[in-house]
């Protein structure tokens, strides 16, 4: 037990340090992310020869703040990710809600959308679609959404299936409640749990897929400094400069580390029976 | 079990004729295909040509058909990058990814299954601790960041592997490790807590009661079925593989579809791109059928629990 809170506190202590880092991002980063000193270009971080103290992470090379970059591509990272979460977590809880409660052909179809989603690579999908439509900051959060939300849409249907089938269901559709009201009133509190835990690993998941899309260029556009970006920029650097291409990725990993690990202990303190 | 298997057939089907939609949309999404598959400054002459070409003229349930008739025999127009067949091109890199794939998929079982199983075995111990923390790592390092990371220094510091293309085993060490990475770490998860699963029940305490050996209880009775989630699983993770190749070939400049696929994309190949998608889908359907009956033919009782409506 003690071992999952250490854990826990770990994945929250590291959440709230980067969200709000993210989130104070032009209070607290030392230098304009967008900012390029061409005469400190490609600095290691401060502790190697040649590092300065004013750039802690080093400099890219075009002699940008490596660190304040870091800082605000977290505002996207999150900010897209927490955004492509509602908006995912709303189209599937809708559709798994209405799959699970009515049956039928309503669950026939929502169920063959589902498996039509889950056969498509969704990454090649997602910069299809990004590529014909633009890549503008909405466009990427509505291809991630598209793209997710039948993970939202099965567990909600699986558990709907059978919290309809309780006597409390009955007992107030006995009562003349609507199915609207009994749905929304009844069934969804109730089905809660696994939504929160099915939410939480898919900001996990968002993350990385952002990421990626900016890494293959298909993200949010520079000049705004995003993770995936910054790695896609050191790649060029592997043999001369490995502070590029080593730290956005340890923000990603740290972010989505932490992201899961409260994820896992959600579902373990929610309910353990869960299998998401 | 015959109208099992004929149900999941047409469910499969069903399936993919719901790919083919999202594929023939895909084209569509913008409203006027020949923006998309043109470029920007290209004359008003060249765009007319491509819409009588395409028959882009036509109601879009007629032109549906039409790519649905042609999808269904293969046939997906020609690349316009490569101005050969989609098809051609395709089956021309499909090797290189499936190979790919296998030894990641391969990989991860090999590291994983072992790993899990011994950490249940072991629950607690030192090896457990450092799995679950490998699973943590492993389900956190995004696939193109581990891959720069392995050129970075096996490639480039060490000079062990080649960091980029498909010549010999050599060249696929690093390509495979980053796309199994991910695989492994959940794979390693679920056979961790599937033995746990199977360790606790009835079945196995009685074997241990009635003095059954405790190695034959655990490779004999235990493990066998422990194994029986594992089937769907890989499944599942071969398509997401598939998935994945798409960043690892990028990343290391392997010759798959992945790449092939990223490529037509830029390049407004969306004739190939449509192609790429169907493929991929295509055989994830396939896989997951075959897997769905394996798991039926392992376990029976799966066809009652599924029949329920």
């Amino acid at each position: 037990m003690s071992r999952v809170s250490f854990r826990a506190a770990f994945g929250i202590t590291v959440l709230l340090l980067m969200g709000s880092a993210a989130l104070a991002a032009p209070q607290i980063a030392p230098w304009d992310p967008g900012r390029q000193m061409l005469t400190k270009r490609l600095r290691p971080p401060a502790w190697q020869a040649r590092g300065l103290w004013e750039h802690p992470l080093g400099t890219d090379h075009l002699g940008r703040d490596i660190l304040s970059r870091i800082v605000h591509g977290g505002r996207i990272s999150l900010g897209v990710g927490l955004s492509a979460v509602t908006l995912s977590c709303l189209i599937g809880v809708s559709l798994g809600l209405l799959a699970g409660f009515y049956g039928g052909r309503a669950d026939a179809l929502i169920m063959r959308v589902v498996d039509v989603f889950l056969a498509i690579p969704y990454i090649l999908l997602a910069m299809g679609v990004v590529f014909a439509l633009g890549p503008s900051l909405l466009n990427v959060i509505l291809v991630m959404a598209v793209t997710r939300w039948v993970q939202f849409a099965r567990v909600v249907r699986a558990d709907v299936l059978s919290i309809r089938e309780r006597e409390f269901v009955s007992g107030a559709r006995a009562r003349g409640n609507r199915s609207g009201r009994l749905l929304l009133r009844h069934v969804l509190p109730n089905a809660l749990t696994p939504i929160i835990v099915v939410a939480t690993l898919e900001l996990a998941f968002m993350i990385i897929y952002e990421s990626a899309l900016s890494f293959l260029g298909l993200g949010v556009q520079p000049p705004t400094p995003t993770w995936g970006w910054m790695l896609a920029d050191g790649r060029n650097y592997l043999a001369t400069a490995w502070w590029l291409a080593t730290l956005p990725g340890l923000a990603i990993m740290l972010s989505v580390l932490a992201v899961n690990l409260l994820g896992d202990w959600l579902r373990d303190t929610l309910d353990p029976r869960l299998k998401v | 079990m015959l109208a099992y298997v004929l149900r999941r057939l047409l469910q499969s089907l069903l399936v993919l004729l719901g790919v083919s939609v999202i594929v023939f949309g895909l084209l569509h999404l913008t409203g006027d295909p020949t923006r998309l598959l043109l470029p920007l400054e290209a004359r008003e002459e060249d765009v007319r040509q491509l819409r009588a070409l395409l028959g882009l003229d036509d109601p879009l349930a007629v032109q549906y058909v039409r790519f649905l008739s042609r999808a269904v025999r293969g046939d997906f127009g020609l690349s316009f990058k490569h101005q050969i067949p989609a098809l051609t091109l395709i089956l021309q890199t499909l090797p290189a990814t499936l190979e790919l794939t296998a030894a990641g998929l391969g990989l991860a079982l090999a590291v994983a299954v072992p790993a899990g199983i011994l950490s249940a075995l072991r629950r607690n111990s030192l090896l457990d601790a450092i799995c679950s923390v490998g699973v943590l790592m492993g389900q956190a390092m995004p696939v193109y960041w581990l891959g720069l990371l392995l050129i970075m220094v096996f490639a480039v510091w060490l000079g062990w592997f080649p960091a980029a293309g498909r010549d010999g085993l050599a060249s696929l060490v690093l390509p495979a490790t980053a796309l199994g990475a991910f695989s492994m770490a959940r794979i390693a998860r679920m056979a961790r807590s599937g033995m746990l699963e199977v360790l606790a029940q009835d079945y196995v305490r009685t074997a241990r009661a009635a003095g059954v050996r405790a190695f034959l209880v655990t490779y004999k009775y235990a493990l066998k079925n422990a194994a029986i989630p594992l089937v769907t699983i890989v499944g599942l993770e071969f398509g997401i593989l598939l998935g994945g190749a798409v960043i690892t070939e990028t990343i290391f400049a392997w010759p798959g579809v992945g790449r092939l696929a990223v490529d037509a994309i830029f390049s407004r190949d969306y004739p190939l791109v449509q192609a790429i998608v169907a493929m991929l889908a295509t055989i994830f359907v396939v896989i997951n059928l075959v897997m769905d009956l394996v798991y039926t033919y392992l376990d029976p009782r799966i066809v009652f629990v599924r029949s329920k409506p």
